[in-house]
């Protein structure tokens, strides 16, 4: 293994769901079930990396410090991010960062959140020079207006339909049913999908994920930490890769929460898209490649945008995505299981929780634990993410 | 800027110096001073080209046609602070890419013309159209915003007649 592997020691989750309760509550669960599953103390623990809410006041902007203080001040160091659907993996990478500088070698890494119901409204108040409340005033765009825009290309470019989308549901519904941390288990036929009712076309409203409550966290550790701890490493998930990159001038797709792309009058689209850079730098920084993935768990904010990230991830050339899924490849039994833990489809998107979450399931489906769910043997897997202003992420994970 | 319209209403645009009010409207965008590149919409401050430090962006105007990028409809109305009409109508929003400037421009589509009228790579045209309509200081008032509509033969023909 290499020496800028991390070890994951343990992870745990509050499931997902609708509640309105206070944030740190759910944090609290994951994280007393993270140290448990690592079979650590919380007083072991060096630093904090806390994925923020912006939700929730105060304690929301200061996550590692508000998880410190819930736990106990034990003098541990702490950084707080935001990087919006990223938040998560942007605190792994903080984390990661001071143990592999030497600086600590336990870590926490923890988002958790209270979400509003419905659509996500910009913060209150009129602010004319910001392009988050304007796109709402001028247009009407919310989030699911640019997820359809991305649906729309798919149908008109590569003549993807409406059940194409619905497929997507279905798998994931099924993925989801015994993971007793999703929120919505129901398995779903393609007419639920196509006779729910259309939100933005071509969207459903099964096509497009809810916002949920929930809060996921993990124990990350050096390698010589775990090494000492644990004996051997052998079967053990490790982190080989976090790729956290930014957008390459100019950026060609109409991104949320934006009016406009760049501009190619003078500079060149770059070789690759910003989804794809992201899904690339990590599979570089592991020296692996698509093929080596076993699973992956992508951001399906949008059944149609599951699809994209199979083109994104490499898993098949642009505008087979279709073919991949229909073929049962994307299933669980199939060559590369996307989204087995039953994904944002099941879950719906609790923020600064969700890019943890992937790990976890990435982890438990690495140890075997992931039952009714598991994909068999798997050794290897890569999530991704994005969101708004050019936040993303990629992690790969192996034994 | 403000513009009267027949029957005392007074028009004017929901955000002010992103697009006019003529009878052949456009989008106000900017242009860098030294690299030219394109930015919409209109600011002041940084050119975005990370290969060029200026800091000046000169005003310009956008081309009024372009093509569909991608297309969708609103089946149910957006939360504040959108101003949605009561009852609420369906009503289409396109992405248009402008080949000088070479940038893609999310609009509203007028009132009527759906997502079923539209196509990737379709032909389209600026206009404007009302916002919303509110009584401001005793002044009846539209709030004009720009949309993007389907392009007559003329206009399709100054983008190269691209389809
Ligand atoms: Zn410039």
């Amino acid at each position: 293994m290499s020496d800028r592997d991390l070890v994951v020691l343990g992870v745990g989750m509050h499931p997902w769901g609708k509640w309105g309760r206070d944030f740190t509550e759910y944090g609290m669960v994951a994280a007393r079930a993270a140290l448990k599953d690592a079979g650590i103390e919380w007083k072991d623990v060096e630093y904090v990396a806390g994925a923020d809410t912006i939700r929730n006041g105060y304690p929301g902007f200061i996550a590692g410090s508000t998880f410190a203080q819930k736990l106990g001040w034990n003098g541990a160091s702490i950084s707080s991010n935001y990087a919006a659907c990223a938040s998560g993996a942007h605190s792994l990478q903080a984390a990661r960062a001071s143990i592999l500088a030497g600086f600590c070698d336990v870590a926490m890494v923890i988002g958790a959140d209270t979400t509003p119901k419905g659509f996500f409204a910009p913060v209150g108040g009129e602010r004319k020079t910001d392009p988050d409340w304007l796109r709402f005033h001028l247009l009407g765009a919310t989030n699911p207006v640019y997820f359809a825009m991305f649906a729309r290309r798919r149908m008109d470019l590569y003549g993807a339909t409406s059940e194409d989308f619905a497929r997507v549901k279905v798998k994931n519904s099924r993925h989801g049913l015994n993971n007793p941390y999703a929120r919505f288990r129901k398995e779903n036929a393609i007419e639920d999908v196509l006779n729910s009712p259309i939100v933005s076309d071509p969207l459903r409203l099964l096509d497009i994920c809810a916002t949920s409550d929930g809060a996921a966290a993990m124990i990350v550790t050096s390698r010589a930490y775990a090494e000492k701890k644990l004996g051997s490493l052998n079967g053990v998930p490790r982190i080989r890769a976090v790729s956290t990159v930014t957008p390459t001038y100019p950026q060609t797709i109409l991104e949320l929460p934006d009016f406009a792309t760049d501009s190619t009058a003078v500079v060149s689209p770059p070789a690759r898209g910003f989804k794809d850079s992201l899904c690339w730098a990590a599979y570089e920084e592991a020296g692996m490649s698509p093929s080596d993935m076993n699973m992956a768990e992508v951001y399906d904010l949008s059944t149609a945008l599951e699809l994209d990230w199979y083109e994104h991830l490499g898993l098949c050339a642009p505008g087979e995505a279709e073919g991949l899924l229909r073929s049962g490849a994307t299933a669980i039994g199939g060559r590369v299981p996307v989204n087995p833990s039953g994904g944002l489809s099941c879950f719906g998107e609790a923020i600064p929780a969700q890019a943890i979450a992937q790990v976890c399931e990435l982890t438990w489906q690495l140890r075997g634990q992931a039952q009714g769910r598991q994909v068999e043997g798997a050794k290897a897997g890569i999530t991704a993410n994005q969101g708004l202003f050019g936040n993303g992420s990629s992690v790969i994970v192996s034994v | 800027m403000s513009v009267s319209a027949a029957g005392g209403v007074t028009r004017v645009p929901a955000v002010e110096g992103w697009y006019t009010l003529d009878h052949e409207p456009h989008l106000i965008g900017c242009r860098c001073a030294v690299c030219g590149t394109y930015v919409f919409p209109p600011r002041s401050g940084a050119c975005p080209n990370p290969n060029c430090d200026s800091e000046e962006l000169v005003s310009t105007p956008l081309s009024r046609v372009g093509t569909v990028w991608s297309y969708t409809e609103n089946q149910y109305a957006p939360p504040a602070p959108y101003r949605a009409a009561e009852p609420f109508e369906p009503y289409a929003l396109a992405a248009v890419q402008l080949e000088k400037e070479g940038i893609i421009v999310l609009g509203q589509v007028p009132r009527g013309i759906m997502a079923a009228d539209l196509k990737v790579g379709m032909p389209m045209q600026l206009e404007t159209d009302v916002l919303y309509r509110e009584v401001v200081d005793g002044v009846d008032t539209e709030f004009m915003v720009y949309v993007w509509a389907p392009a007559g033969p003329t206009a399709a023909e100054s983008i190269g007649g691209r389809s």
